[in-house]
């Protein structure tokens, strides 16, 4: 499809965000919607999350289209006392901790990692494991510490750095192991006893790695259809068709939209790496969805050395999250970002109590950066 | 967090192993990891992650879902 914008144009974006086949796909989720029907959406990936709110989909669908956003946003579903972890170690004087600027503002006991690097401690901000290691490379004589989180879609990239660290025989580097895995997160979802879901939006980068054949329990066992979608405005509306076609056939089945990036098999180079230098934790604590077992990821005895949970000691402390804060509710859809509490008053993105309203793919932060001010928009012109 | 976007490969390069390109992102040029990419090659769309190519995009496929959005609401029902 040839592309309309010359400059700056994004091959395999730009198609995607087409306005007149957004108004002819729309047209069709509403005929196939009609109106007697209530659909209940899951949306797993944060990605998927921050592009309902940036593009504005939530205002251009059918009410009796329901998103709840899911648990696929890694800074949200990260525990308070692994942050305090990290930052411990983090305060020994020969130690750079790097972090992606996603972790940056995610409130600790004692602040954030921005915070920390105020008083003086040595934060730095990276845009790859990788950069990371090149750290290790420049500072021979301190110690970098990758403050490591993502789910599949990230995890390969810090088992290629950890293995090129020992193939380099790099030893001023570790990494603190956060890395999670999505299948146990939805099992738990879908066991929990309060959901009620019609079926999913597949995570679309997850599954390049992963591929599509892990979701199959979800449609033979839960018979819950799921499409794997890709990001932009019109690979969701078209994920929707598909969601809607399936529900309203009485079908349910694992569906792929994103196949121009995503192979059914998932990537095995990604998936060789991970199992070189990962296992699987016994358990692991998310944030709103408590201890979920071999739901997280952690390195291996072959890599030990570059382990940073083996290379120092750390406190392990446990932290209730702040009570007030109703992200566990929010995170399993039961409450809607604006129903918590807090929302908007004691919790905003500038400063953030609960990690929902952190990440610029949490479902609160999302929701506060466009639904919110949309809102006070419509008032402000209407009393104006 | 998991945003991975296209980009085109501009030249690739092997070092002790690892297989590395510049690849170029609207206005924007970054070295890329490939490891993870074997078959793709100059002239490719890659989607990259954290400094890591993660898939090569297939065209026809890419071509495919353009033209079953244009057909929306004609072919079926």
């Amino acid at each position: 499809m040839p592309c309309r914008l010359k400059a700056n144009c994004m091959k395999f974006v730009d198609e995607f965000r087409e306005p007149a086949l957004i108004v002819k796909t729309v047209d069709e989720i509403r005929r196939l919607a009609g109106t007697t029907r209530h659909y209940r959406i899951m949306e797993v990936c944060g990605g998927h999350t921050y592009a309902i709110y940036r593009f504005g989909l939530k205002d251009i669908l059918p009410e009796n289209i329901e998103f709840i956003h899911g648990p696929g946003c890694p800074v949200c579903v990260l525990p308070m006392g692994r942050i305090d972890d990290g930052l411990s170690i983090a305060q020994r004087p020969d130690v750079i901790l790097a972090a992606f600027g996603d972790m940056m503002r995610v409130p600790g006991t004692q602040g954030s990692p921005l915070e920390h690097k105020a008083r003086g401690m040595d934060v730095r901000i990276v845009y790859s494991p990788s950069d990371a290691l090149k750290l290790a490379r420049l500072h021979p004589e301190k110690h970098v510490v990758f403050f490591a989180i993502g789910f599949e879609t990230t995890a390969p990239s810090t088992a290629l750095t950890v293995m090129r660290a020992k193939a380099e025989g790099i030893h001023n580097f570790s990494v603190f192991c956060n890395h999670v895995t999505i299948i146990p997160a939805m099992r738990a979802i879908l066991d929990s006893p309060d959901m009620r879901l019609d079926g999913f939006i597949g995570p679309g980068h997850v599954s390049t790695v992963i591929g599509c054949r892990p979701y199959e329990w979800i449609a033979q066992d839960q018979g819950k259809p799921i499409v794997v979608s890709g990001f932009e405005p019109l690979d969701m509306l078209q994920s929707i068709v598909m969601l809607l076609r399936q529900l309203n056939a009485g079908e349910c089945k694992v569906e792929n939209q994103y196949q121009r990036v995503v192979p059914w098999e998932g990537n095995r180079a990604a998936l060789r790496a991970m199992a070189e230098v990962f296992e699987l934790r016994p358990s692991f604590e998310w944030r709103g969805l408590g201890f979920i077992s071999q739901s997280a990821l952690m390195i291996n005895d072959k890599y030990a050395e570059w382990d940073a949970e083996k290379r120092f000691e750390l406190p392990g402390i446990r932290v209730t999250d702040p009570t007030a804060a109703q992200c566990g509710e929010v995170l399993k859809g039961v409450l809607k970002p604006h129903q918590c509490r807090l929302f908007g008053r004691e919790c905003t993105p500038e400063r953030p109590v609960g990690a929902l309203m952190v990440s610029s793919e949490g479902s609160c932060a999302a929701y506060h950066n466009y639904e919110h001010r949309k809102a006070a928009l419509t008032s402000l012109s209407a009393s104006a | 967090m998991c945003l991975a976007i296209p980009g085109k490969i501009l030249d690739c390069e092997e070092a002790s192993g690892a297989r590395t390109a510049r690849v170029q992102f609207g206005g924007i040029v970054r070295q890329v990891s490939l490891d993870f990419v074997p078959e793709a090659g100059v002239g490719d769309y890659v989607v990259v992650h954290v400094g890591v190519a993660i898939s090569r995009v297939n065209r026809e496929e890419a071509e495919r879902t353009c033209q079953l959005l244009g057909a929306m609401g004609i072919t079926e029902d």
